[in-house]
């Protein structure tokens, strides 16, 4: 039994809840953080000392870098709900999804912006920790963080907080990578298990209470993209399938290049748990958002070497050869589904679920 | 994955095949009642796996499909409501109404929630006492004993911001309302598998008795449908019309008899109109006369003008099997999923839909 002086278990949470709400009311996004003036100073040196670079430190209106060779530049927005989901968060997604874009096209990514726009009352304690995650996430795909902004508007005129990030990188000679280069023979392998980023925030929103550890796959592809292009330059197309899935992307580059694809279901890796909550909800893997996974379009004679490749890199074990370029139904995209029937693969219509990057 | 891999295998779904080839002299119409077998149907690829000589013919199992026109009117004119906040299965908010649809009226601020579960929309009744809680009430078999459940735990609970839309629809009518009809000549009927799991296999028979239409209540993976398929052609070949059941995994032939007591303790027959169908006797359901504080359409009385369905879409016909949507005017070239004038091109489980994803 529980002597007599100890306070029931339940009592003592509150209480700790109720210091820690209060000290977390006093840390909040204020509209004056947007003003240009002292907390906004503080603000934006407290994010500097933790991106620690060169560029950045000057604090100058622009960072100016030095190039030699061809460039690639993207840019994308990050609006995530919830801005913590298992497996990252909206900071984590925001840098590794733009250097992804940039490894899309077979660049080295070397330097990212990152601008926030912060809805006035936010918790000074999870930008903080936001912040940090762009931090770690630049640290390991090796982008430096070299521009940035941030913009306070009113209560409910954002929900928590939007990133944008802009990157470049370079593209090295003899790499000629685009969704308008697959070729007829061409095998498509995939690097990994679809579904788990979309199915990891799905689960994350309310209303839902699927008891998986499905986790997101919000990673950098960069490093299994330098491994790919070390044993071959001889790849036409890759790309990173987030939103619309995996065939959303396969139906871009059917169109973009005027071909034929063909891929079988059983080849493609889906976790159980992945499976389990489509069959559930009427969802299709095959649609649903990635932000760790690529798909490339190689040539025959080169596949087994760069299927190695992939499969070596820790994000690339579960890799797979899924499809390849054929000559019937150009532009369109047909499975050879696991009972032995053939379907055509549309595009995404609608929305399947909103705000998952 | 335990349970549905097993039902893609593609070496038994050869074998069956090879049996289904071996009626090849039968030239017949069989039709998938139920909107989830047409899913199926398209999703894997089954149609192309089939001899010519078996055609399958789509039917109406779709509850947002055969809604009716007036129907839809009224839930848009209860959202137009700002008392309201309407709680929908997901399709319902994108079916076109006579000038508008409940997802044009979210956007001109009318407050509409996509639940998947009408304990759900009890919740939302709970959490805003002083909002009216509408529940558009769709659906057939499958989902009336549920939404009986929540009618009940409101009244016990004493909710009283809480009410249905009955829209909600009973199969074996629908059926026998086909099997009537002189356009379509159905030769075998695959029954819905989880309506049966409801009301059972018994439900059914008097349809193979009376019309001579052989019934095979089907699952929902490929397997099933393939040896739904197999079985109808193997009764049509001895001559028998009866009720069978190949997803007796899940289907008794008495059903769910408490599922079907919560129907009946909440709900009474009625007769209703289906888009495509008309009104069909006794084929719909609305609430007994001790949950009439519960009934949306008695509480708010929406007034409607009678509902214009668009006369170039197909949709009715493609909901009796008689139109295949490629012989709609408006099919893929005005009416697609983004945009669209019908409610069979709307649902993830409507023909048209099903033809221009995987057709």
């Amino acid at each position: 039994m529980d002597p007599a002086w100890s306070l029931p278990k339940g009592h003592v949470q509150p209480i700790t809840n109720m210091v820690k709400k209060f000290e977390d009311d006093a840390k909040r996004i204020l509209l004056a953080h947007g003003s240009g003036g002292k907390l906004s100073h503080q603000l934006i040196k407290s994010f500097v000392k933790k991106f620690r670079n060169l560029p950045l430190a000057k604090l100058d209106d622009s960072a100016v870098l030095k190039f030699k060779g061809k460039l690639a530049f993207t840019t994308d927005s990050y609006v995530v709900d919830p801005i913590y989901f298992p497996g990252g968060d909206i900071g984590k997604l925001a840098v590794n999804g733009t250097v992804n874009d940039l490894a899309m096209v077979g660049a080295r990514p070397l330097y990212l912006s990152a601008s926030a726009i912060i809805e006035e009352g936010f918790s000074l304690n999870e930008l903080e920790g936001i912040v940090d995650s762009m931090n770690r996430a630049a640290r390991a795909a090796g982008v430096k963080i070299v521009a940035g902004d941030t913009k306070v508007v009113g209560k409910g005129g954002a929900d928590k907080v939007f990133i944008n990030t802009s990157g470049i990188g370079l593209v090295d000679s003899g790499v000629d990578i685009s969704s308008k280069n697959a070729r007829l023979g061409d095998k498509i392998i995939l690097s990994g298990t679809i579904g788990d980023h979309g199915i990891a925030i799905l689960n994350a929103r309310e209303g839902f209470d699927f008891r998986t550890k499905v986790k997101s796959d919000c990673q950098p592809l960069n490093g299994m993209v330098s491994e790919i292009l070390k044993v071959s330059k001889n790849v036409h197309v890759l790309r990173d399938p987030t939103r619309g899935g995996l065939a959303t992307s396969l139906n871009e580059i059917a169109k973009q290049s005027g071909v034929g694809i063909e891929i079988e279901e059983e080849k493609i890796p889906v976790k159980e748990e992945v499976k389990a909550v489509c069959e559930m909800l009427g969802f299709d893997p095959l649609y649903i958002a990635n932000e760790g996974k690529l798909v490339a379009f190689v040539p025959q004679k080169d596949c087994a070497k760069i299927l190695n490749a992939i499969k070596k890199n820790k994000q690339g074990k579960d890799a797979q050869i899924i499809g390849a370029v054929v000559s019937r139904h150009k532009g369109r995209v047909v499975v050879k589904t696991s009972v032995g029937g053939e379907r055509v693969l549309d595009m995404l219509t609608g929305e399947q679920l909103p705000r998952i990057c | 994955m335990k349970f549905v891999d097993e039902f893609r295998d593609r070496t038994i779904a050869e074998r069956i095949i090879k049996k289904i080839e071996r009626f090849d002299s039968l030239k017949v119409n069989l039709m998938e009642v139920c909107g989830t077998h047409t899913m199926v149907i398209f999703k894997q690829g089954l149609k192309g796996m089939l001899p010519k000589n078996v055609n399958l013919l789509s039917g109406p199992g779709c509850p947002v499909c055969v809604t009716s026109q007036e129907d839809i009117d009224k839930a848009i004119e209860l959202a137009r409501d700002r008392r309201m906040i309407i709680t929908t299965f997901g399709d319902m908010v994108r079916v076109p109404g006579t000038n508008s649809s409940l997802e044009k009226e979210k956007a001109n601020g009318a407050d509409v929630r996509i639940i998947y579960s009408p304990s759900e929309a009890l919740r939302i009744a709970r959490e805003n006492p002083d909002k009216k809680v509408v529940f558009l009430a769709i659906g057939f078999e499958t989902t009336s004993p549920l939404i009986a459940a929540s009618v009940m735990d409101a009244q016990k609970e004493k909710i009283d911001n809480f009410f249905i839309f009955s829209t909600h629809k009973l199969i074996p009518p629908a059926m026998e309302a086909l099997s009537k009809s002189k356009e379509l000549n159905i030769e075998g009927f695959i029954c819905p598998g989880h309506v049966s799991v409801t009301i059972g296999s018994d439900a059914y028979r008097f349809i193979a008795q009376k019309y001579n239409v052989p019934c095979v209540i089907g699952g929902f993976e490929a397997l099933d449908v393939l040896q739904s398929i197999y079985m109808l052609l193997r009764q049509i070949k001895e001559n028998r019309a009866e009720v069978e059941i190949e997803y007796f995994r899940a289907v008794h032939p008495q059903g769910n008899i408490i599922a079907q007591q919560l129907i009946s303790e909440v709900f009474e027959v009625t007769d209703v109109r289906w888009r495509g169908l008309g009104i069909i006797p006794r084929s719909g359901l609305r609430l007994r006369k001790k949950f009439y504080d519960y009934d949306a359409e008695r509480e708010f009385q929406p007034k409607v003008k009678k509902g214009k369905e668009n006369p170039d879409c197909a949709c009715g016909q493609v909901l009796r099997g008689v139109k295949k949507p490629t012989q709609c005017k408006l099919y893929k070239r005005i009416c697609t999923p983004e945009n669209p004038y019908g409610p069979c091109m709307v649902s993830s489980e409507g023909t048209c839909a099903a033809y221009y994803k995987y057709g």
